[in-house]
């Protein structure tokens, strides 16, 4: 239909290639998005070093919110935690290659505010975890 | 007098419809009643009547492009909104009815869940009603104790009074940063670090501050700062509460409904986050974006430039009416003040005064200009009020001076 729903989006929204859960696992979070009634879950796994090993989602929602997970999910694995901690919205848009209205942007960043409350080990999830004009 | 106006004020003054407007037989306009309400820039209504025809939609939930164009109007003037009073984030900027809304807001969350029986909560004597009667209300409901900080003779806080009664363990200190009917400007940021070192919070009325001067809440460090968009050139029925935010994440919401929700069952919810926790339904979102217009309008014109000028013409007020005999204003000196005149005349009541005015053109307010306690603290049943803007000049000054003269001689 237009460029919010590339190929990419469509096709990692229907056949995502993380999704799941991870027990045990070192890190998890859970939130929502009331918009589109969005709901994310990550489990991560790392090693000693801090790397990321494993990690999956579950959850429902937006194709946006799914594959924006699924995306995230694929470009953190391998990568060393305090790394992710530091990714940004920009990130994320970068993955998904579209441009967001701020009614959908909350969609897309529900994954990362979720990974990121996560290794955090956060009680809430913030939006200054997503929000690139604030320093958490 | 020629006076070092820091704007260029008669394109100013083309920005705004209602000055160019005659009163009456072909008198134009003088308008100084701004501390009850400015008038609008074009900007403003241009911003509001843009949203209607051709974005209207409710906002946060569609996903259309009206939706879109909304949302992001909409919250685009709360970011711009939180940049004009120094907030660390927009979701610190609650958007709320008005000034007197923010206040009871703050009463109803923070106060009934941190006041107990017998917590002092201190207040002043030239508070308007708004931060009087939320307080009174809550005190009845929890048998809280509210002290005052005097007004002296010539208008200004008794801070050795202030300082004593912080001795007394406060929890809350909520004043105003300046007076509507004295102009007083207050010692804000003394006062609030006075306030947190007795380890009390503090909180703000910016109703008559934030339009005219510059204000910032991370310099003042401000717990709660409230304000109204409409006395700073913005439409009515949209205000703000500024909280800091770990504050805000700790008080329980306001009001229920849409909007301030995460999620809903049957019998339970779990609130939204900041700062839709405390925006339950749909919200004013003309009058929002209108806002945001009013704020870019201020930025523009730069508030350090709105509070000189409002300087040079309070000073040059205050020396004109010294001149005219049996007329009194109360408050402080000049440099204690905004561009707030208020007086009596020996002659006339301040209504026949106002009444009189008005044939002249000139708007002015008569009455206690909800602060009934500080005219009684004067021991003045009334008093009229001119009140000054970024919009007006030196010479509606010599006009209102004049005007007061003339009713003065009709009474004599």
């Amino acid at each position: 239909m237009d460029d919010m729903y590339r190929e990419i989006i469509i096709e990692r929204y229907k056949d995502p290639h993380y999704r799941g859960t991870l027990d045990p696992h070192d890190y998890t979070f859970e939130d929502e998005n009331p918009l589109c009634g969005d709901q994310i879950r990550v489990d991560v796994r790392a090693d000693e070093a801090g790397m990321i090993t494993e990690a999956a989602f579950s959850g429902h929602g937006c194709a946006i919110s799914q594959a924006s997970a699924d995306l995230l999910i694929e470009s953190i694995l391998g990568k060393n935690v305090e790394d992710v901690k530091k990714m940004t919205k920009q990130d994320i848009l970068d993955l998904l290659g579209i441009e967001l209205g701020p009614v959908r942007l909350k969609c897309a960043l529900l994954s990362l505010k979720v990974v990121k409350a996560g290794l955090y080990g956060l009680g809430e999830a913030s939006d200054a975890l997503v929000d690139d004009d604030e320093e958490f | 007098m020629n006076s070092s106006i820091p704007f260029d004020l008669q394109r100013i003054r083309s920005d705004f419809p209602t000055l160019q407007r005659q009163i009456h037989n072909g008198v134009p306009l003088i308008y100084l009643d701004s501390t009850a309400t400015a008038q609008k820039p074009q900007s403003v209504l241009t911003a509001m009547d843009e949203y209607y025809r051709r974005s209207n939609a409710n906002i946060h939930r569609g996903v259309h492009t009206l939706a879109e164009e909304a949302t992001a109007a909409y919250e685009g003037a709360r970011q711009s909104i939180a940049q004009f009073i120094g907030a660390r984030t927009a979701r610190e900027v609650i958007f709320v009815r008005n000034t007197t809304e923010a206040i009871n807001l703050v009463a109803m969350t923070w106060g009934r869940t941190q006041l107990q029986t017998g917590d002092l909560v201190i207040l002043t004597e030239m508070e308007h009603h708004s931060n009087l009667v939320p307080w009174q209300m809550l005190a009845a409901e929890r048998g809280l104790r509210l002290e005052f900080i005097p007004v002296t003779d010539d208008g200004l806080l008794d801070l050795a009074v202030y300082q004593q009664l912080l001795e007394q363990g406060p929890k809350l200190v909520a004043f105003t940063h300046m007076s509507n009917v004295l102009g007083t400007i207050n010692p804000a940021k003394e006062m609030i670090a006075a306030a947190h070192q007795a380890g009390a919070l503090a909180l703000v009325d910016g109703a008559q501050s934030v339009p005219h001067l510059p204000v910032d809440v991370r310099d003042l460090d401000a717990d709660f700062l409230a304000f109204s968009a409409h006395k700073m050139v913005g439409p009515t029925g949209i205000g703000v509460l500024y909280g800091k935010e770990a504050l805000l994440n700790a008080m329980p919401p306001f009001m229920g409904g849409g909007d301030m929700i995460k999620k809903v069952t049957l019998r339970t919810f779990a609130a939204n986050t900041l700062p839709h926790k405390f925006e339950a339904g749909t919200p004013a979102i003309a009058e929002g974006i209108g806002f945001g217009a009013a704020v870019d309008y201020l930025k523009t014109v730069g508030m350090q430039a709105v509070e000189e000028h409002e300087q040079t013409i309070i000073r040059y007020a205050l020396e004109r009416f010294a001149e005219i005999s049996g007329v009194t204003v109360i408050g402080p000196a000049a440099e204690h003040k905004g561009a707030v005149l208020a007086f009596t005349m020996q002659e006339a009541h301040p209504h026949d005064v106002a009444q009189l005015l008005d044939r002249e053109g000139i708007a002015v307010r008569a009455g206690h200009h909800c602060a009934m306690p500080l005219h009684e603290r004067f021991k003045l049943p009334a008093t009229t009020r001119a009140s000054f803007y970024l919009y007006n000049t030196i010479e509606e000054v010599d006009r209102l001076a004049e005007g007061v003269e003339k009713v003065k001689r009709m009474f004599a």
